[in-house]
């Protein structure tokens, strides 16, 4: 059995990072090549590996983490493995050229917490990654796992677990900011017919392009998410819980019906929990990864086996949710917050953070950034460190322009707002949200009207179609922003897309169609010069809209450095090209169809774009 | 009838955690570096690990931190290594066998007396660890 495992002695552990990003850049073979190594050196009862949830630098994965020092090695490939074994776990030689090296410093960074990526986080909600072996609850156990759910089943009335969630001021982390512990109150409150039946969810139906806290979460660490809900089912008289979670994510489901199982077996999940007399268990009901279903009403129905429509609220689910019963639907993250709190104390929760936002988020960090990643702050850092510090700056030296957060439901926030403080305040006043914490990084050759347009084709395409606003209306936005992309908008469309956005704002059912025009409306706010270039000039600045870019050739480069290397006119397809080697060439701009390959294909920088 | 009471899942909570303080970078009580160059290797370091291995594993202990490093540069005088009880200085111990480090390990490591016989002197280049 496992336990037997955990207690085994070894004078090393590997921390290998398992999560679907390195497993998507094979640390599972990396893992059979180091085990296959260590026993080929016969050092396979000195050293283990251990496969743990996402380590979040998976800019540099696969990655490794040695135990004891620490020691942090990225970007493993199977060919590094014996020398790796060899030099460091058989000499004691850690190897310098697979460890991280800064940019800027160019020099080996052995220790992790050294790293300035990791050093500025405050890890709560991701307090147990790359710590320990997510199959495995002994390890979970042995992290604190269950301890607080012990603490709340054995010694605390449901008054008084809510009163400390309240106190605590943690706010709902799927993306409205909702306090929790307010919910949990309306909640408990709620009278239920037949029998007093209520409901705990789990929202694990993450949607958002570009974010992956609540995978990584569900993959690194599912226990803690499973003993938030056993806490919040005390709290609010719960005895049946549901985990929400889309089947695109395989490896978080598979993790977390392992899990399940554990704790069932052990008697953390069930009838009589450690003879407290309070019975509880939880299902995994699997989306099939509508952007919709992460609106709690809509996941509602999804999970009654109905189509995953949203309805009008209220009644909220607070007074009628699943099959009509109180139900308290929290999510991934949010769960992942409450052992924590409740082990450690509100009032020391309530001490991170700013005024109204308490405790850390996890932001997801992807896009023109160099540090992809997963990071977990605390709640008031800047973008500029989030940005910077922990993302290492933009690459290729470009200059950042621009942040989407909140996902397609945010907003971009301009680089003249870098030292914004991130709470669910500061970000909603300047035109976007906390959201469930992607964070899309844009650089200067990003074009801001082609990302609203992105966003748009993503809001347009999901959209359920039950109400019309949302239906016709971002279907109308959509419309108008492509025109304008293709060099054919006027001045009225942005007078139009105004008016448009507060009505579907006002009007639509749900979440989704009321903050669809979000990256609309904060795109017109802080960049609206650009949407005016694209009208008026018929330019985009970026070159991003291929339509409205011309291409020409410089003659003299093409000459002078390509010697008329005729690569541009052997690629275009539709004949635009005039001229043969070693002559200048030359593009007819009546045929030219603005594809942009010979910019691509022209390696001595002669096809100029304007 | 509960599956698992309250005390039950304290007893494996500790188990458990015993096994894994080593990813803690906790404090350890004794630090024991066996110099694995390749000198050190072929006149049997690795039979010294193992045996302090056997010796952590048999006592089931898990305050004990084995580590490893390459050559000290005494070559002559392999296997070697470096004993370092927390807050003492280190003892390095020369020409070692299974049975002499059993020896430091009881003594020394356990018992807290330096082995005279085996040990070259008191210091020590600094590792990481």
């Amino acid at each position: 059995m496992a336990e037997k495992e955990t207690q085994k002695t070894y004078r090393m552990h590997l921390m290998i990072c398992a999560g679907t990003g390195c497993v998507s850049n094979h640390s599972y073979e990396v893992k059979e090549a180091l085990e296959k190594e260590l026993r080929k050196h016969g050092l396979e009862n000195e050293v283990v590996v251990v496969p743990t949830g996402c380590n979040g630098f998976c800019e540099r994965g696969p990655i490794l983490v040695v135990q004891p020092g620490n020691i942090f090695y990225q970007q493993l490939s199977v060919k590094d493995v014996p020398h790796l074994v060899e030099e460091h776990f058989l000499k004691g030689r850690p190897v310098a050229k697979l460890m991280y090296s800064p940019p800027e410093t160019k020099q080996p960074v052995p220790v992790l917490n050294d790293i300035p990526f990791f050093n500025k986080q405050v890890l709560i909600a991701l307090r147990n990654r790359g710590l320990i072996d997510p199959e495995k609850i002994e390890e979970s156990i042995a992290h604190d796992g269950y301890k607080a759910m012990v603490k709340a089943l054995s010694e605390m009335k449901p008054e008084k677990i809510i009163a400390e969630i309240t106190l605590s001021g943690l706010r709902g982390r799927g993306g409205a900011g909702f306090p929790t512990g307010l919910k949990w109150q309306l909640v408990r409150n709620a009278m239920s017919t037949n029998g007093g039946q209520k409901y705990i969810v789990c929202n694990g139906d993450e949607g958002d392009p570009g974010a992956f806290m609540d995978r990584s979460i569900l993959e690194a660490d599912p226990h803690s998410v499973i003993e938030g809900m056993v806490i919040g089912a005390k709290a609010i008289g719960a005895t049946a819980g549901f985990i929400y979670v889309r089947n695109e994510y395989p490896l978080a489901v598979e993790r977390l019906s392992i899990a399940l199982k554990q704790a069932r077996d052990y008697g953390l999940l069930g009838q009589d929990i450690l003879g407290t007399g309070f019975d509880f268990d939880i299902q995994i009901k699997r989306g099939a990864g509508a952007f919709v279903c992460g609106e709690e009403t809509a996941l509602i129905a999804s999970i009654e086996g109905r189509l995953g429509e949203p309805r009008p609220r209220p009644p909220y689910p607070a007074q009628s949710g699943l099959w009509g019963k109180p139900t308290c639907i929290n999510n991934v993250e949010t769960w992942a917050n409450v052992p924590t709190i409740i082990n450690r104390g509100a009032k020391w929760y309530a001490g991170i953070g700013t005024k109204t936002s308490k405790g850390t988020k996890v932001f997801s960090l992807v896009g023109k950034i160099n540090n992809t990643g997963l990071v977990e702050v605390p709640m008031g850092i800047t973008l500029r460190e989030i940005i910077y510090d922990i993302g290492g700056g933009i690459p290729g030296g470009k200059a950042f322009k621009a942040v989407q957060t909140g996902g397609p439901s945010g907003g971009c926030i301009p680089k003249e707002k870098i030292d914004l403080p991130i709470d669910y305040e500061s970000l909603s006043e300047a035109g976007s949200m906390m959201g469930s914490g992607g964070m899309v990084i844009m650089d200067e050759d990003t074009c801001m009207v082609d990302v609203a347009r992105y966003f748009l084709t993503f809001t347009q395409d999901e959209s359920c179609g039950k109400c019309t606003p949302c239906r016709e209306g971002t279907k109308a936005m959509l419309e108008i922003l492509t025109k304008i992309t293709e060099g054919k908008g006027t001045p009225e469309d942005l007078t139009l897309l105004e008016d448009l956005a507060p009505a579907i704002k006002d009007t639509a059912l749900c979440g989704l169609g009321k903050t669809a025009p979000n990256p609309v409306l904060t795109t017109l706010r802080y960049f609206r010069n650009e949407y005016e270039t694209h009208i008026q000039n018929k330019k985009c600045p970026a070159h991003v809209c291929r339509p409205l870019n011309v291409y020409t050739i410089d003659p003299g480069l093409c000459l002078s450095q390509g010697h008329g290397c005729d690569v541009c006119r052997r690629n275009c397809s539709s004949e635009a090209i005039a001229g043969q080697k070693n002559e200048a060439h030359a593009i007819f701009q009546d045929k030219c169809i603005k594809c942009g390959v010979c910019y691509d294909v022209c390696a001595f920088g002669a096809v100029k774009v304007d | 009838m509960p599956k698992l009471t309250i005390q039950d899942l304290e007893k494996i909570r500790e188990q458990a955690r015993r096994g894994l303080v080593i990813r803690e970078g906790g404090a350890f009580k004794a630090k024991i570096n066996v110099h694995m160059g390749t000198c050190g290797i072929a006149a049997g370091a690795r039979t010294i690990m193992t045996a302090l291995m056997k010796e952590v594993e048999r006592r089931d202990l898990h305050d004990i931190l084995l580590t490893n490093s390459g050559c000290a540069g005494l070559c002559s005088q392999e296997p070697m290594v470096t004993v370092e009880l927390a807050g003492r200085a280190p003892v390095k111990y020369v020409n070692l066998t299974e049975t002499k480090i059993q020896e430091i390990f009881e003594k020394h490591v356990l018992g807290g007396t330096i082995v005279k016989d085996y040990a070259l002197g008191i210091g020590s280049e600094k590792t990481d660890y």
